[in-house]
């Protein structure tokens, strides 16, 4: 079977990377002090007291005011390096069929937007 | 390196239609919320039929494929004709879904919407000539069906129904992407072309393909992913629970549309990918033996189930067995008479035209399960179908002809689709003795089921139970959309020939051009 040494540095990386990460874990739990104060084992809630349990119901908008969020900032990620690369498509002479796809594929998440708007997503009552 | 311009536009106008009429859907029901809910299904229409003209313009055509997007999606009569069946059984599920939703009090905006985006996953499904856009097809279709699977919201059957398929079909997705992982770890290219000339290559390189563990392990998983959008044994156990639990329309919808699509791409990637003698011997000994387990207990346990909804489930995963078995005669190494394939073009239309027969007679039966009502609930059982021809003889001789069709009796064209299906299992040079009897055998059990729901509507006393025939809840779309599929289910056993001469055109070219053996000449 040809291609399978191929895989063999695969492999050895996937092996050193899980040694390393359960040789660090076993370290750091070996060599820490431990000293409890109850200051310390309270959850962190950037100075704040913490207050009730974190278990409880949340407001289903975070959900979906989060996943508007995310929808958009994943479309960054895909704007960046069309931007980075649209030049060299220009220089090529594809510049305006590049740059078309890329307002095609805003519209459709625009679309989106306008229709969770208008839906009331964004309305906090 | 090509960029993609007007050419691909054209090519892929279906797609394109499909995604933007889903959108305008969106949009109207979103900024004029007071619209009619009659213009939301006739837009939804309209898209449809826009989508449908260009496919029957490239069927019409003389079906030179059109490879576009950078070898991504190919336009060829094949993609044409399954988008043609989507969009018929796309047409018939909104016309029988527009008074369900109005019954049911279920919004149609999304509803329409999510049916369109489910048409353009599938339509990407069918065009795909490379393993990476049938998934991106495959989720398009899926993610959508998983909203629809839920869209009775507050029902715990349906709620069962849609995580149920949900996480399952997840997890079939999981395994669909690691296989072409595998494919790609084994060949290089994820391009269903290129691998084949992998394949035709390795011998004069002293490689033999059919070894090739991780190869097989590849295919073995996209078997999986596959066998789970068609609902074959053993991935079926989703089946009669989501189709039960589901809103009735989406599972008239998904039972055919996600069904001929699963089989659209499983056709092109496994009939055109992989030839070699070697692997196909590996795949067509393992798709023999999931067809013959398919047929086997969908059929069987379909003739011990009461409920109606789950007895068209079960005949649903009987189905896909039977087509898979056409499945077998295009991937069997020494199926085909020579190269060029002829027995392998001919199996492969006829579960083209199976998939289109399937869609119009299947639909058909939900709808006449859709148009009945008891004491203001939607029916269950097949008992509750008693005494429906004394008290409307048209919907209940509509629902015979259907089920006719299903169980594959003449004159209807289901009768066509196994004759053809047989055909090409006998055809093969060294024909499957075993799964050609199996395949008649398990035949003749769906009579009994499917003439049970027919005794049960003209030959069973009312009881106690049930007093009465069912009522009758029907507006004109579905009127028509029952009419339309009696006729399409008739007008396939009279026009059998040509319709399946109209596959066969289409899949000869495949084999010739387009699937493109000799590997080496595009």
């Amino acid at each position: 079977m040809p291609p399978l040494p191929d895989y063999v540095p695969v492999g050895i990386v996937a092996i050193i990377a899980v040694i390393f990460s359960v040789l660090v874990m076993w370290l750091a739990d070996r060599l820490s002090p431990r000293k409890p104060k109850p200051e310390k084992l309270s959850t962190y809630e950037c100075g704040e007291r913490p207050e009730g349990q974190a278990w409880s119901q949340f407001n289903v908008r975070f959900y979906i005011f989060a996943l508007m969020f995310v929808i958009f900032d994943v479309e960054t990620v895909f704007i960046f390096p069309w931007a980075v690369r649209l030049h060299w498509f220009r220089s090529m002479e594809m510049g305006l069929i590049i740059f078309l796809e890329m307002v095609i594929f805003i519209a459709v998440l625009l679309i989106g937007l306008a229709y969770a708007w208008k839906k009331g997503v964004l309305k906090w009552v | 390196m090509t960029v993609p311009g007007l050419r691909d536009a054209v090519a892929i106008a279906p797609q394109f239609l499909l995604g933007g009429f889903a959108m305008l859907v969106l949009l109207l029901d979103a900024f004029f919320p007071r619209i009619h809910r009659r213009w939301l299904t006739a837009v939804t229409l309209l898209g449809l039929v826009a989508a449908s003209v260009p496919a029957i313009l490239e069927l019409r055509g003389k079906g030179e494929p059109d490879r576009v997007m950078q070898n991504m999606l190919q336009a060829d009569g094949y993609t044409a004709f399954f988008t043609l069946v989507f969009l018929i059984g796309g047409a018939l599920s909104v016309l029988l879904s527009a008074r369900y939703l109005e019954r049911e009090g279920m919004a149609e905006g999304e509803y329409y919407a999510l049916l369109l985006l489910t048409m353009l996953g599938a339509v990407v499904m069918a065009a795909s000539i490379n393993l990476l856009t049938v998934f991106l097809g495959l989720e398009i279709l899926s993610i959508s069906l998983y909203i629809l699977a839920g869209y009775r919201a507050g029902r715990d059957a349906g709620d069962e129904a849609a995580l149920k398929y949900f996480l399952l079909g997840a997890f079939a997705s999981a395994f669909f992407l690691y296989g072409i992982a595998l494919v790609y770890g084994a060949s290089g290219s994820l391009n269903i072309e290129e691998i084949r000339t992998f394949l035709a290559d390795a011998p004069s390189q002293g490689r033999e393909p059919g070894n090739n563990l991780v190869l097989l392990a590849g295919i073995a998983m996209l078997l999986v992913g596959f066998g789970f959008k068609v609902a074959v044994v053993p991935f079926h156990v989703w089946t009669p629970d989501v189709y039960e639990g589901a809103p009735t329309s989406v599972t008239a919808f998904m039972s055919v549309v996600a069904k001929a699509a699963g089989f659209a791409a499983f056709l092109r990637v496994m009939g055109v990918g992989f030839q070699d003698r070697g692997v196909q011997l590996h795949i067509s000994a393992v798709l023999a033996s999931i067809a013959a387990l398919t047929m086997l207990v969908g059929n069987v346990v379909a003739v011990v189930q009461p409920g109606l909804k789950r007895l068209l489930a079960y005949s649903s995963i009987a189905h896909a067995g039977y087509m898979l078995v056409g499945v077998v005669a295009v991937v069997r190494p020494d199926g085909g008479f020579a190269m060029g394939g002829g027995n392998q073009s001919q199996a492969m239309s006829a579960v083209m035209f199976y998939a289109l027969v399937y869609t119009v007679s299947n639909l058909g039966a939900f709808g006449v399960v859709m148009a009945l009502r008891r004491k203001g609930q939607e029916i269950r059982d097949v008992a509750d179908l008693t005494g429906l021809a004394a008290r409307h003889p048209w919907l209940a001789a509509a629902m015979t002809l259907f089920l006719l069709s299903l169980a594959g009796l003449p004159p209807t064209g289901g009768f066509f689709g196994k004759l053809f299906l047989l055909n090409a299992l006998v055809g093969m040079n060294t024909p499957l003795p075993w799964l050609i009897v199996l395949f008649a055998l398990t035949s003749v059990v769906s009579f009994y089921y499917y003439l049970g729901v027919v005794r049960a509507m003209y030959l069973d006393r009312p009881t106690e139970e049930h007093p009465e025939a069912p009522d009758l809840d029907m507006d004109w779309n579905m009127r028509i959309a029952l009419g339309l599929s009696a006729v399409g289910t008739v007008a396939l056993g009279l026009w059998a020939g040509g319709a399946f001469g109209l596959a066969e055109r289409v899949t000869a070219a495949m084999f010739q051009s387009g699937g493109g053996f000799p590997a080496a000449m595009r």
